[in-house]
């Protein structure tokens, strides 16, 4: 399995109209502060060492909340350097609410979690398959329309999409 | 289509006025998307992803009823519900009882084909079910209460400012919603409230993975994924045949599907499902309550596998590939015909483009596709845009074969009915024998030349054509020529001793009987570059009668061309064609009416004239020989079947290093295709589609020499500029000037 490079994921979300910003595991809970545009929802991050809980988030928010939300953030296990791509998991904690419903969406996503092109990222998908993991987004930019005669993005899912890029420690 | 929207001169010159513009515009933009997304990826990277998905299909569709029943284990071990239904009837009645055990007021749908099939919106309605459609595209046709003019873009023939007039009609928003920013605003407020308080979330599925009872959906706009998780049921309805093995198969058609469907990359959203998913159930009732609501809902999924004629084409020979079909719209966005008029005019209940005769005929019965199959011309510049290497021209040839016949046989005997060659004229009608036996009328009108040419030319004459065979009176008829082809060779001694090759100059029809000056032309090149060149006295290769649906008498003529060429191939001659749509029999369709051994034979020793003489200079023959192009300017274009073989570029290169300065077109398609051009009711589709190949041509036509590889093309180029149209060899030609 070969590792994508940060900067080719990068190279990749300049040109889906998408911001980054790269961080130490120490800098994440003062990074997600900044990034999000109250009110925000959550949905507890899929990894050990990284967490909301100290950050401007609600977790398990309740409907309401859900709605009104201008920030969704969610975590990811799976980036696609060559595409820009992050996999949105549907998990008990209710990633897909919180990627969808809000207008802008951050993704907390580590370096090394990044796969080259799309044949890596399908190797780990089958990876996951068989570990019982099944039920993925890829997802790639803010959602958009050309429906209504120009393309327009944000629709039924965020129109900002920001990801958060968690360096692994040295 | 009702009685009263078939498809006639009016029906087609209304649709080309009123949505015409939007088509042209969006069609040609996912077209040119494409082209930049495989130029991108690289064509080689493309075509094993093509070949590949290709495999996978053939393999199962092979092997459907196991993967049927692989499925059905694997969701149900997940906890969903298989529902194999027999047609649109039993699939409708059985999602409305999921419905009715969901205790559901309300469906909302993402985009789904499928659905549009078995009118399942009709169905649900009739129950007293509110249903919305999500997708954008979708919600405005279903506002409008129109069919969906393109598979993919359902709406794309309607402009922002018509989308406007009807939302501020439906709607009466207290602010005008006059630009697509506001519109999308709009409808995503609306129709979010309705998912919102949805029962019943419908999908389609792109693709259905057996061993894990997964399910991927393509989607841009996410409304997909909140059909699929919002509502606490989920209903995924799809076709037997988007079953695949398992989410292995699935990486070459990620590959695929939106380069060709849009020329994106990757969707915006590539949802893998395995339902139910672990997303928790939400209750907006309870919208102060944490963790969503704290519903508790078991979420439910169903899984309505639709067979609906199906089994039946997986049983026919010609239609089975139809099955391989993932929806992407490629042959539609391709196609000049469809670009100009859209889904409205080329497709049927249901599916819209070149493939939709496939699944008109299997779903719907002959009757249905017979309604616009005559829109494909065969030009095949569908064919190499296919994601799965569908012969959809074959399809269509194969399907108005049937309609000629008379009869639809239905799937039972189909294999026993077969294509009976003494069968043919039974039932075909006049007006297709007449332009499927072209050869006939050139041979006569060639004898009796120029009286022949007189007479026809007379308004008399041209009435009655148009009357009885629906030959249209604007259009300039074929002038047959006294002497053939095959006389005017006859009558020389080979030019040339000691030849470097020996070439069998292939004189079809139009070479031989009208357009007999390339022909010569292209004698006196080969001559040039050292080859002896024979004429041999062939009879046409079938293109005519293929194009009108007599495939018995197509396979008669190609059993005779290949008994009269292939022992020119073992004498070691090269048998070299002008005509580019008779090249393409030999290469492609001889491979359906010829054992697969004279169809090899013939393939690998045939040539296009230029790809000839590309070869000939290249292997040391002396571009000296012939005439200089000193820098002068052409316009070349060049044959939509010489394009889809690879072989335009020999002309262009030849013409390069002989010294032209060449600007070549880059339309689909002349928008004459043969006879299609002459018939009355498609005359304004023909004249419509070639005006945008006169566009590119009007501006340079003073200053440069407009050629054109094909009959067809070089007449409609007259028609559309100004007659003088030549073919490439004839600027070639020592003798020329």
């Amino acid at each position: 399995m070969s590792t994508g490079s940060v900067e080719q994921f990068q190279q990749s979300l300049s040109r889906l109209d998408t911001a980054w910003t790269v961080v130490s595991t120490d800098e994440l809970a003062a990074t997600v502060a900044d990034l999000v545009d109250p009110p925000a929802v959550g949905a507890e991050l899929p990894f050990d060492d990284l967490s909301l809980a100290e950050t401007p988030v609600t977790l398990g928010p309740s409907p309401a909340q859900l709605r009104d939300a201008v920030t969704g953030v969610t975590g990811s296990r799976m980036g696609i350097a060559s595409l820009g791509t992050v996999a949105v998991e549907s998990r008990d904690e209710g990633d897909e609410f919180v990627a969808l419903y809000p207008e802008r969406h951050v993704v907390v996503i580590k370096a090394s979690d990044l796969r080259s092109d799309l044949a890596d990222a399908f190797g780990w998908i089958r990876r996951e398959f068989e570990a019982d993991r099944r039920s993925f987004i890829l997802a790639t930019g803010p959602s958009s329309t050309g429906d209504m005669g120009a393309l327009v993005q944000g629709v039924h899912g965020p129109e900002q999409v920001h990801i958060v890029i968690v360096r692994d420690n040295e | 289509m009702s009685e009263s929207e078939r498809l006639d001169a009016d029906r087609i010159r209304t649709l080309l006025e009123s949505e015409g513009d939007e088509i042209k515009e969006n069609t040609r933009l996912f077209n040119a998307e494409r082209y930049d997304a495989v130029e991108a990826v690289g064509e080689d990277e493309h075509e094993d992803n093509r070949s590949r998905a290709r495999e996978i299909k053939e393999d199962a569709i092979e092997r459907l009823p196991e993967l049927i029943d692989r499925t059905r284990e694997a969701v149900e071990a997940n906890g969903g519900t298989v529902y194999v239904a027999d047609d649109a009837a039993d699939a409708n009645r059985y999602i409305s009882e999921v419905a009715d055990d969901a205790d559901a007021d309300s469906v909302v749908k993402s985009k789904s084909m499928t659905t549009e099939e078995i009118d399942l919106n009709e169905a649900l309605e009739a129950d007293g079910l509110d249903v919305w459609e999500t997708d954008l595209g979708e919600f405005v046709v279903q506002i409008a209460e129109e069919a969906p003019s393109h598979i993919v873009g359902p709406s794309l023939h309607k402009s922002r400012e018509e989308i406007t007039e009807l939302f501020e009609r439906e709607f009466d928003p207290e602010e005008s919603l006059d630009s697509a920013e506001k519109l999308t605003a709009f409808a995503r407020e609306y129709l979010g409230g309705r998912i919102d308080d949805a029962e019943v979330g419908v999908t389609g599925a792109n693709f259905v993975m057996a061993d894990s009872g997964s399910i991927a959906l393509v989607t841009n706009e996410g409304n997909a994924r909140k059909c699929a998780s919002i509502p606490d049921t989920h209903v995924a309805v799809a076709g037997i045949e988007k079953i695949i093995p398992s989410v292995a198969e699935l990486e070459p058609f990620a590959e695929l599907i939106s380069r060709s469907a849009t020329g994106q990359e990757i969707p915006q959203y590539l949802s893998l499902l395995t339902p139910p998913v672990d997303t928790p159930a939400i209750d907006f009732d309870s919208e102060d309550e944490p963790n969503f609501g704290n519903s508790g809902a078991d979420r439910e999924f169903h899984l309505v596998l639709l067979d609906n004629g199906r089994r039946a084409m997986r049983e026919d020979d010609d239609l089975r590939e139809t099955l391989y079909c993932i929806r992407c719209g490629a042959c539609a966005n391709s196609c000049a015909n469809f670009q100009s008029v859209g889904g409205h005019a080329f497709g049927g209940e249901t599916y819209t483009g070149g493939i939709a005769t496939g699944w008109e005929a299997g779903i719907e019965g002959n009757d249905v596709a017979a309604e616009f199959n005559d829109l494909c011309t065969g030009c095949s510049r569908c064919v190499n845009a296919c994601p799965v290497k569908i012969d959809i021209p074959w399809i269509n040839t194969v399907v108005r074969d049937r309609i000629n016949r008379g009869k639809d046989p239905g799937f039972d005997d189909m294999l026993v009915d077969g294509l009976i060659p003494d069968e043919e004229e039974s039932g075909t009608p006049l007006r297709k024998r007449f332009f499927g036996n072209f050869e006939t009328m050139a041979k006569i009108g060639s004898a009796t030349a120029p009286l022949s040419n007189a007479v026809a030319s007379t308004g008399l004459a041209r009435k009655a054509m148009e009357s009885v065979l629906g030959v249209d009176a604007r259009r300039d008829l074929p002038e047959f020529e006294r002497t053939t082809l095959c006389d005017w060779a006859e009558g020389r001694e080979s030019r040339v001793e000691e030849p470097e090759r020996r070439v069998a100059l292939y004189p079809d029809v139009y070479t031989n009987y009208v357009q007999t000056e390339r022909g010569e032309a292209a004698v006196r090149v080969l001559e040039a570059l050292g080859c002896e060149v024979v004429v041999p006295d062939v009879g046409g290769s079938g293109r005519a009668p293929l194009s009108q649906g007599m495939i018995a008498t197509a396979e008669r003529k190609a059993e005779a061309v290949s008994e009269s060429l292939l022992p020119y191939v073992e004498d070691g001659y090269d048998v070299v064609v002008v005509e580019p749509s008779d090249l393409a029999m030999f290469r492609r369709e001889y491979e359906k009416l010829l054992p697969e051994e004279d169809h090899e034979r013939l393939d690998e020793g045939s040539y296009e004239i230029l790809e000839y003489v590309f070869g000939l200079l290249e292997n040391g023959a002396n571009a000296d020989a012939l005439p200089a192009g000193d820098g002068d300017g052409v316009a070349y274009h060049s044959h939509c079947q010489q394009r889809t073989l690879g072989l335009e570029t020999y002309t262009e290169t030849v013409l390069e290093r002989l010294g032209y300065d060449v600007l070549t077109s880059d339309v689909e398609c002349c928008g004459m295709a043969g006879s299609f051009g002459y018939k009355s009711e498609y005359y304004d589709l023909s004249m419509d589609v070639g005006a945008t190949l006169a566009d590119q041509f009007e501006a340079v036509a003073d200053e440069r020499t407009v050629v054109a590889s094909g009959t067809s093309c070089m007449e409609q180029l007259d028609s559309l500029l100004s007659p003088g149209t030549r073919h490439p060899v004839e600027l070639l030609d020592p003798a020329g000037g």
